[in-house]
């Protein structure tokens, strides 16, 4: 167990940023978008393992450049966001696909928790705590740019450049995870945790401290699962979120 | 009178069209500009320019020390979202910089109670979120308010009160107001100066010279009738 501490540290931070972000992009309607986003770093990971490369760094990059391509075509073009990211990010998954092979794949798609480096230790958890800081900090430009961007902008607020802030603690937020759950299943540990908050709270504070409690709690017990059941990691995970969610829709909506 | 806003050969378009097309006028201190014309006259598009939320040609100046307050046209709230309208004051203040000791001012200008602020900003009427909204915009003592449409999906006995709200703050603060509205009854009221938008051209001045029957003929390609609140 003392071994396995500077692993649990990292899922509970990479945990704790999913359930922070995960409220933001519930909140603007971005949940098959953040499920899309998660796919566009299998092609960075097919390239990574081609050239010898840490394959975190490759997500990494790929995700970075798939959240430039959102932000450009969400502010720039009147093409709908869905419609890029369905073609795009789901063309990306495919096109990874047919460079990973074999037991790559599965561990790319599904998430598995292997041996951790000490860079990635201290990447992840530098990079998860920047992301906890940036949603604290920039909620109440959030709350204000998510009612309305005018109102907000009115107010003082970069609301483009906001937006492309989220979207890069997004991005960053799935790359953090993808060794726990893969890319197919990474966007669902952001979504499901704030979507069961947002129906069992009724406010900003709540919410969030909610969806991270669920986040942290599904991350833990389920690798602690995975583990037992010898499953991969992912789907243990987003099986429990996915039943926390349902259970959550049995309690009555507080008035 | 001192002018606090400037407006120059104002013109703004999207993909070739010109929605406003070298608009000028002044607003001075303390004065209600009223500004109305028909759907797609261009109202909306010309306060987002006055915000800066829109690319525009001409110039723009308001007055050095000008603080604007402003107030959406009716916004699309869903039900089951998790924002209190503690959680939206909260936001406003922290990113105007107010301290939260002015949110019970605002409240008390709006005319808000605390138990309505407490609950979900969806489920809030239309009334109470305009209310809501005006509290926002008081917060940081603004000098001017925009109020875009502030009465569209408010009930009747909603109205009233927004009215009242509006007539009041005019004269006890001495705010500069600009409104778009399609209440005629609320221009003639509370408008010192009117705006008529509409078929690319302009016209600026009294309700009672702007706002004559052929000119909203003309305006609306029919003839409008309008009702006064009592």
């Amino acid at each position: 167990m003392i071994a396995d501490l500077p692993a649990v540290a990292l899922s509970v931070a990479m945990a704790t940023a999913a359930g922070l972000v995960g409220c933001f992009a519930v909140m603007r309607k971005m949940t098959l978008a953040s499920d899309a986003i998660s796919h566009v770093a299998l092609p960075g990971i097919a390239l990574a393992l081609l050239f010898h490369v840490q394959p975190f760094l490759g997500s990494l990059v790929a995700l970075l450049l798939g959240t430039l391509l959102i932000w450009v075509v969400e502010s720039r073009t009147r093409i709908a966001t869905e419609t890029v990211i369905g073609v795009v990010f789901s063309g990306a998954l495919a096109v990874g696909a047919m460079f990973t092979r074999g037991e790559d794949l599965i561990e790319a798609l599904f998430g598995r928790a292997g041996a951790l480096p000490a860079w990635e230790l201290t990447l992840g958890l530098v990079g998860a705590a920047g992301v906890v800081v940036f949603v604290l900090g920039a909620r109440h430009r959030l709350v204000l740019a998510l009612v309305s961007p005018d109102l907000a902008r009115s107010a003082g607020v970069h609301v483009r450049r906001l937006s492309l802030l989220y979207l890069l603690a997004f991005s960053f937020t799935v790359a953090l995870g993808l060794r726990y759950l893969g890319v197919l299943l990474m966007g669902s540990l952001i979504i499901i945790p704030a979507a069961t908050a947002k129906h069992a709270t009724r406010s900003l504070g709540s919410m969030l401290a909610v969806a991270v409690v669920v986040a942290v709690t599904v991350t833990l017990v389920g690798t602690a699962l995975a583990r037992v059941l010898q499953r991969e990691t992912g789907p243990v995970i987003i099986s429990m979120a996915a039943g926390v969610f349902f259970l959550a829709l049995l309690r009555r909506r507080p008035p | 009178m001192p002018s606090v806003l400037e407006v120059s050969g104002l013109t703004i378009g999207f993909g070739g069209l010109r929605v406003i097309d070298d608009l000028s006028f002044t607003v001075e201190d303390g004065e209600c500009l009223a500004i109305i014309g028909p759907s797609g006259s261009g109202k909306t598009v010309l306060f987002r320019a006055l915000i800066g939320a829109v690319p525009y040609e001409g110039a723009i100046r308001w007055a050095a020390g000008v603080k604007i307050g402003y107030v959406p046209q009716k916004l699309d709230i869903e039900r089951d979202l998790p924002l209190t309208g503690t959680d939206l004051l909260r936001a406003k203040a922290h990113v105007g910089r107010v301290s939260p000791d002015d949110v019970p001012r605002a409240l008390r200008m709006a005319n808000l109670g605390p138990d309505v602020v407490g609950r979900p900003i969806g489920t809030l009427s239309g009334g109470q979120f305009q209310r809501l909204l005006l509290a926002c915009a008081f917060l940081g003592r603004p000098t001017v308010l925009l109020f875009d449409e502030p009465t569209a999906g408010v009930d009747e006995p909603g109205e009233e009160m927004l009215y009242e709200t509006i007539g009041r703050m005019q004269r006890e603060q001495r705010l500069t107001l600009l409104l778009i509205s399609h209440e005629l009854s609320l221009v003639y009221r509370y408008a010192t100066k009117v705006l008529c938008l509409g078929r690319g051209r302009a016209w600026l001045g009294a309700p009672t010279e702007v706002l004559t029957p052929s000119r909203l003929e003309e305006l609306y390609g029919g003839p409008m009738t309008h009702h006064f609140h009592r």
